[in-house]
């Protein structure tokens, strides 16, 4: 394997361990908006999240960090390109990231309520924009011989990335559901899970449909040379969709534990499979496969990728094991008696 | 206006706004996790409850800067790609593996640990708990290091070539990681961070104080006034010690800095032409078209003595480096002279904002000497405040006594200006490049953004960070105005718990968002 196969790799692990960190806490951040029924309730959802939300954001920037040692190419088309959906991103991350921390520094009703409207929105229009900005990372975009992205805002909103963008909202719903429905107790606790059934068979329908179409445009005949064929990505696409519905069924026999572990896998395929479809490029041109970047002509040289395989190789363990720590710190359930007045 | 200024302009202004905004709290963040996890040492070790209300005060400020922090720290691992793609594919291969290390050595060890530090008072044995808070500390210290790394392959790109592509290529981590530049940048970094977060606990034990005086003697709490005494002599103590290693390491920084970027110390000084000896220059008004100083007011010799420890040796002048940088790279010479008004008056800022709190701390130091708290004959009730006195037998009058409160209140600030404007010389000073020598900041700007998005994005920045400074300073006043705490310490470690202990799972958490 090479090397720039192998960052390849590391980049793909990345996204999939951010989204499935992430995405959890996305949903719980969303079901405060839907779910709860008064202060208490909320504060039982958010504090599902409270001690790890911030761990799993890390991700995000190592992601960010590694595309742009090991792929400065992509790092540097991408985030020009998606300029204003970047924008909105990062400003619904800033919002929900203090969200997290003022909205208990103060006791005024509206000052909480408000700090639980913007975690809720911001929650919500994160999730919708990833899947939007990775469907249109596999479907590629207007890409021109000098690797710059020349299509506007407008580009990036068509039918494969709205369905793409509904597609991880209720997928995240759906794994926050599962999550809390493992954390909570009590009433909440029922009407997590009355919602992850919900959340979750809308999900199947939008991520089947999504998930077939991606195989159909990127996996059958449109695999671009070098890339790895149709097959991983459908076996890709077979688990994730076995996983949903297996999700769902676990949700409605009350195995919390076995649902949100599904839920997980479900995510762990879908974005899998997005990366299958993907390779060898990381960032298709529309206009001419030719000026297509891929994991070669976007990469940095070999030494810088070897410094990284490194650091990577010795840290990535030790990162794992603390942050698997802290979910075992953290793993008892709390219910509305829990939280302190 | 010229369409490709007004891009690279409004690129600039987004960077320098989001840059200095973020850099608010860094500083504070990185003293105040080591200050804290310092007092809550004290607290392990001494069991002393003082420690621990200190603790739980100040991590409690520190929280409401590190969440700021961490959000608009974001903001500044995407802005290369968004507004400086062509810079970031020139010097990706270089540049991302500091930022790709900070995220994995630091960032994940602080947001990680963070989240362990404020939900695990009761979850975890009280010497871990503690490990929790130095691993955050450990974090920002790491955080600091790979991003001066970076931003020194800027200052003095080192350890690279250039490939056929025509792009850097990393040759030699280490010389990113570990060339002078960097050590001497850290260095200076890390000690001006600390008499940020000094004067921040001096200005706020000052408020205290202040307060706590117009409580009568017997209404006092004895404990929360030895919590307000220990923490300003603690304030006071770190803003001198930063200040030292500033001083310190600034003339390492300087020297440095006159090797390889001889332009950016000759525009800190408004020195137009050679000099040897070379003076200090207290004020000057320049001009570009003239290349020379209308006004100034010097120190002869200094600036030789700063630059290479003796008092003749010259120094280069700005008119003879850019003619030599315009010879080398081509094009007029005064395009290769940066903005010497803002260098110039950056540069004398820092030094003047940074070592005001510093002279106040050492004044503090000497008002509030330990003795007299110590001292048999000196030693007062637990509830009396700090007198202020000059001699054993001395002290200040009221009003200056006041006075004097105030005065360290109001300091509070002034090192953050002080390090704001510091970064703002480093960046000014070095342009018109962006990487010294190998590529102009004209050309770094991402080639696609338009300027409508750059405005959108300049204006929502500036309407979110606007509306985020009031909601961050009022919460900080909120919880200074509360003053200390009375939550008294845990009475018992919480027990260890394993995976067949039996455990309550709706027993009430300590602490919970």
């Amino acid at each position: 394997m090479h090397l720039t196969d192998f960052w390849f790799l590391v980049i793909a692990i990345l996204w999939i361990g951010y989204f499935f960190l992430e995405g959890f806490d996305f949903g719980v951040g969303i079901l405060v908006g839907v779910v709860a029924r008064d202060d208490r309730e909320r504060r039982v959802l958010i504090n599902t999240i409270g001690p790890v939300w911030d761990g799993n954001e890390v991700w995000l920037l190592t992601a960010g960090g590694a595309t742009f040692a090991a792929f400065p190419v992509w790092y540097a088309t991408l985030f020009s390109g998606f300029y204003l959906a970047l924008l909105v991103i990062l400003v619904c991350l800033i919002v929900r990231g203090v969200a997290f921390e003022f909205r208990g520094k103060r006791s005024g009703r509206r000052w909480q309520r408000n700090w639980e409207h913007a975690l809720f929105v911001t929650s919500l229009l994160v999730a919708f924009l990833w899947g939007v900005a990775f469907a249109n990372i596999v479907r590629g975009v207007k890409i021109d011989a000098d690797e710059v992205y020349v299509g506007g805002f407008w580009d990036l909103i068509n039918g494969y990335a709205l369905l793409g963008g509904f597609t991880t909202l209720f997928l995240f719903t759906f794994h926050g559901a599962a999550f809390a429905a493992l954390k909570t107790l009590g009433p909440i606790r029922a009407r997590v899970r009355r919602a992850a059934l919900l959340t979750g068979g809308v999900t199947a329908v939008l991520a089947s449909a999504f998930l077939i179409w991606t195989q159909v445009d990127q996996g059958l005949g449109a695999t671009p040379p070098g890339g790895l064929g149709g097959g991983w990505s459908l076996a890709a696409l077979i688990i994730a969709v076995v996983a949903l519905v297996s999700a769902l069924a676990f949700a409605r026999l009350q195995r919390d534990g076995w649902s949100f572990a599904l839920s997980g896998v479900t995510v762990v395929a879908a974005v899998a499979m997005l990366f299958l479809s993907l390779y060898p490029d990381v960032l298709p041109s529309s206009l001419d496969p030719s000026w297509s970047l891929t994991v070669s002509n976007a990469s940095s040289a070999n030494y810088t990728l070897t410094v990284m395989t490194i650091v990577a190789c010795v840290m990535t363990p030790v990162v794992l094991a603390y942050q698997a720590w802290t979910y075992w710190v953290f793993r008892r359930r709390i219910g509305v008696s829990a939280i302190p007045q | 206006m010229d369409l490709a200024l007004a891009h690279e302009t409004l690129a600039r202004w987004q960077f320098g706004f989001t840059t200095v905004y973020h850099y608010l709290f860094v500083p504070l963040t990185i003293s105040l996790a080591a200050l804290t996890a310092g007092l809550q040492t004290a607290w392990v070790r001494t069991e002393k409850e003082k420690y621990f209300r200190a603790t739980k005060f100040w991590g409690k400020l520190f929280l409401i800067n590190i969440a700021m922090g961490v959000a608009t720290g974001l903001v500044q691992e995407f802005q290369f790609g968004m507004n400086w793609s062509a810079y970031s594919k020139f010097v990706g291969d270089v540049f991302g593996a500091p930022l790709a290390m900070e995220a994995l050595l630091a960032f994940f060890f602080e947001s990680t640990f963070i989240g362990l530090w404020i939900f695990g008072w009761d979850r975890l044995p009280r010497k871990v708990h503690l490990g929790c808070i130095w691993m955050v500390s450990i974090g920002t210290f790491l955080s600091s290091y790979f991003i001066l790394a970076a931003n020194s392959f800027m200052q003095h790109p080192n350890g690279y070539r250039i490939a056929a592509n025509g792009r850097a290529q990393l040759t030699s981590i280490s010389k990113v990681l570990f060339q002078d530049t960097t050590l001497a940048a850290v260095f200076h970094t890390l000690a001006a961070c600390f008499i940020v977060g000094g004067a921040f606990m001096v200005g706020i034990s000052a408020y205290l104080v202040l307060r706590a005086r117009r409580q009568p003697l017997e209404e006092r709490d004895g404990t929360k006034i030895a919590t307000i005494r220990t923490s300003l002599r603690l304030g006071l103590w770190t803003a001198l010690a930063g200040g030292i290693g500033a001083l310190l390491s600034g003339d390492t920084i300087g020297r440095v800095m006159v090797q390889q970027q001889p332009m950016k110390m000759a525009a800190a000084e408004g020195l137009w032409h050679t000099a040897a000896p070379a003076p200090f220059s207290l004020f000057a008004i320049g001009s570009l078209h003239q290349g020379r100083n209308v006004f100034e007011f010097n120190i002869p010799g200094l600036l030789s003595f700063l630059s290479y420890h003796d008092f003749h040796s010259p120094v280069r002048g700005i008119v003879d480096v850019a003619r030599q940088e315009s010879t080398q790279f081509g094009g007029e010479w005064q395009h290769y002279v940066p903005d010497i008004f803002e260098s110039f008056w950056a540069y004398r800022g820092m030094i003047t904002f940074g070592m005001i709190s510093v002279a106040i701390a050492v004044a503090g130091l000497w008002l509030t000497r330990q003795k007299r708290w110590i001292d048999p004959r000196f030693r007062r009730p637990e509830t009396e405040l700090p007198l202020l006195m000059l001699t054993r037998e001395r002290e200040l009058s009221p009003f200056l006594t006041t006075w004097a409160w105030r005065i360290a209140l109001l300091t509070l600030g002034f090192p953050l200006i002080g390090n704001a404007l510091g970064w703002l010389f480093t960046e000014m000073g070095r342009q018109p490049w962006v990487v010294y020598g190998l590529m102009t900041t004209a050309d770094a700007v991402s080639p696609n953004v338009s300027v409508t998005e750059q405005i959108i994005s300049l204006g929502v920045f500036a309407v979110l960070y606007g509306a985020l400074a009031v909601v961050e300073v009022r919460l900080l006043i909120k919880y200074v105005r509360k003053g200390i705490g009375d939550e008294p310490p845990p009475s018992h470690e919480p027990l260890p718990r394993g995976p067949l202990s039996p455990e309550s799972d709706d027993e009430p958490l300590t602490f919970a968002y």
